[in-house]
């Protein structure tokens, strides 16, 4: 597991097993609900908001490997961030998993890099994506997004596939 | 486990040799990421042996033009190239005449074209169409459509827990509204084979015409549709070490003559003015505009190739290669496998306790294996037995016990991995 390329690293393997911040917050502010009906991902995230930055985050749901990790990183990633800089990792992330942030070039993304490995695998994007898109969702009061929305910018990214 | 399968394994798989096919099978040669490529998804797609390859070539470097058109030299020879790939097809599938015999762009196309040109002339509101909880997307979504426009309704046949229909089951659901049964004749999920022929003839005593979904079976076994007696069966080429893009719709002369062309345009027609179009005879009504001509004579040389090695030989070695699978997985503790029906085509169906499917498949595929993860473009059946998805591996006559053993390996390297 020497190659960087590789997507199952130790460290996801590791947020796979021992998800951070594991469960529904009671006294969440915003909270949204996400859902990839092609491979049956689903994860609730909950998000407690206090001026204006994330005071709190918490995971639960069925997922992939690379879906969980991802949202337990997330987690991890954004704790203590305020609202902006949450949503610049957003963005960043979602560039990085399709190929389009240089994980050598200035960001910050930090350990979240080890999910570069994803953009060569065009089917596995919107796993690693989700998590992320179920904050984005909460923060902007929508109650639920899905990797198969019309709307979805990743939407390219997203692969059916016959028989 | 059971002797007769370990004698089974040690002769030589009803004389077919391996080894020789695989060499006819360029790809076959591929390595993934540093190892040999193990191909077991096949009920997606399967390979093109040289043969095929070959014929594509042949055709697009000295034969190729537009057919039932010009009068010269080369449309002359496509066009009789095109049909005689219509008659390798009908002989492959003992269709009584080579006119039954429709080309389309694959199954899915086969199936939307019995959906509008016999299920929008001949159901309407209050009627029924019966479908099964095995059904490929590709024969319930027409339906569907046919089903809102015209006000009809769906009735779902159930399964068993091994995944088998249940007959008794069918059997009340055919009633005086029930104006088509669509069933597959092998499921592409779980791999049960149907028992169509029994399905066919219990319709037919109550006058409702059966469409089977053959795209599963037309790659494994020996087709009769005679014997069968359905009247519609579709597959495709690719599947059955053809090309993609091509397809066939068999069905019976009488209901093709009856049913309305699905798309209009050229050579699907005897003569158009702006006042009347009289449309043309059986096939050519349902092939408008110009067929992918390379492709339907390559899959002429796939049904050649498959003729070749012979579908008793490739049904036993399958047969074989299901049992020795099946008996390795079942010994790996936390491998439960789906659809377990009494007859069943090699179609190996798997869920890893606390692993997800996409993640079996991405680290199997780093081990250069190729299975299928998802819900197979079956959700009904994945909702029936109450999981989003599977892993599956299908296998072909070209397939190896080594390579299940390959198999068997990553699943437990997968275990390793994420357990």
């Amino acid at each position: 597991m020497a190659d960087s390329k590789q997507l199952y690293q130790e460290v996801i393997l590791d947020h796979n097993r021992k998800p951070r911040n594991w469960g529904v917050l009671a006294d969440a502010t915003h909270r949204a609900e996400g859902h990839n009906p092609l491979c049956g991902d689903h994860l609730t995230l909950t998000v407690r908001l206090r001026n204006e930055a994330v005071d709190a985050v918490n995971f639960q749901g069925e997922s992939c490997a690379i879906c969980k990790a991802s949202a337990s990183m997330m987690t991890v990633a954004v704790k203590g961030k305020s609202r902006d800089d949450t949503e610049r990792l957003v963005r960043e992330f979602r560039d990085l998993a399709t190929g389009k942030l240089d994980a050598a070039g200035p960001h910050h993304l930090g350990r979240l890099t080890v999910f570069a490995g994803v953009s060569d695998l065009p089917t596995r994007v919107k796993c690693a994506i989700l998590p992320w898109h179920t904050l984005h969702a909460a923060l902007n009061d929508e109650a639920s997004t899905t990797t198969e929305a019309e709307a979805d910018p990743m939407q390219a990214q997203v692969i059916g596939g016959a028989g | 486990m059971n002797l007769s399968r370990t004698e089974l394994r040690q002769v030589p798989t009803g004389g077919l040799d391996v080894e020789r096919i695989r060499a006819d099978f360029p790809i076959l040669k591929l390595k993934v990421h540093g190892k040999p490529l193990v191909y077991v998804d096949n009920a997606a797609s399967s390979q093109m042996p040289q043969a095929v390859l070959d014929r594509l070539i042949r055709y697009q470097t000295s034969q190729h033009s537009n057919i039932h058109r010009a009068v010269h030299y080369l449309s002359e020879t496509a066009t009789a190239e095109y049909e005689a790939a219509r008659r390798k097809l009908a002989a492959f599938i003992n269709a009584k005449e080579e006119r039954e015999v429709v080309f389309t762009s694959g199954t899915t196309d086969a199936i939307n074209l019995v959906a509008h040109g016999y299920g929008r002339k001949f159901i309407g509101a209050g009627d029924e169409i019966v479908l099964t909880t095995l059904e490929h997307h590709a024969n319930i979504v027409p339906w569907q459509m046919v089903a809102e426009e015209k006000g009809a309704r769906i009735r779902v046949v159930p399964v068993n827990d091994r995944g088998e229909l249940i007959l008794e089951e069918y059997l009340k659901l055919l009633g005086p509204r029930t104006r088509i049964v669509g069933v597959g004749h092998v499921s592409n999920a779980l791999g049960t084979i149907n028992p169509v022929r029994e399905m066919i003839a219990a319709a037919h005593e109550r006058g409702i015409p059966v469409l089977v979904d053959g795209a599963q079976a037309a790659p494994h076994m020996q087709l009769d549709m005679q014997a069968l007696d359905c009247d519609f069966y579709a597959f495709s080429g690719h599947k059955m070490f053809g090309p993609t893009g091509i397809g066939v719709l068999y069905g019976k002369a009488a209901w093709l003559e009856k049913m309305q062309p699905f798309k209009g345009g050229g050579d699907m027609i005897l003569s158009v003015t702006f006042e009347k179009t009289v449309y043309n005879v059986i096939p050519g009504k349902f092939e408008a505009g110009t067929p992918p001509i390379a492709a339907a004579i390559a899959l002429g040389a796939a049904a050649d190739y498959i003729n070749s090695i012979g579908l008793s030989r490739i049904h036993a070695h399958e047969t074989d290669l299901l049992d020795y699978a099946t008996d390795r997985v079942n010994r790996l503790p936390g491998v439960r496998i789906i659809g377990t029906a009494e007859q069943k085509a090699a179609v190996l169906s798997f869920v890893v306790e606390g692993v997800h499917p996409h993640d079996v498949g991405t680290l199997l595929n780093e081990e250069g294996i190729a299975v299928r993860t998802g819900h197979h473009c079956a959700q009904p059946i994945m909702q029936r037995f109450g999981i989003p998805a599977t892993s599956r591996a299908s296998f072909a006559f070209y397939n190896t016990h080594a390579e299940v053993d390959a198999l068997v390996a990553g699943i437990r390297k997968v275990q390793k991995t994420l357990g």
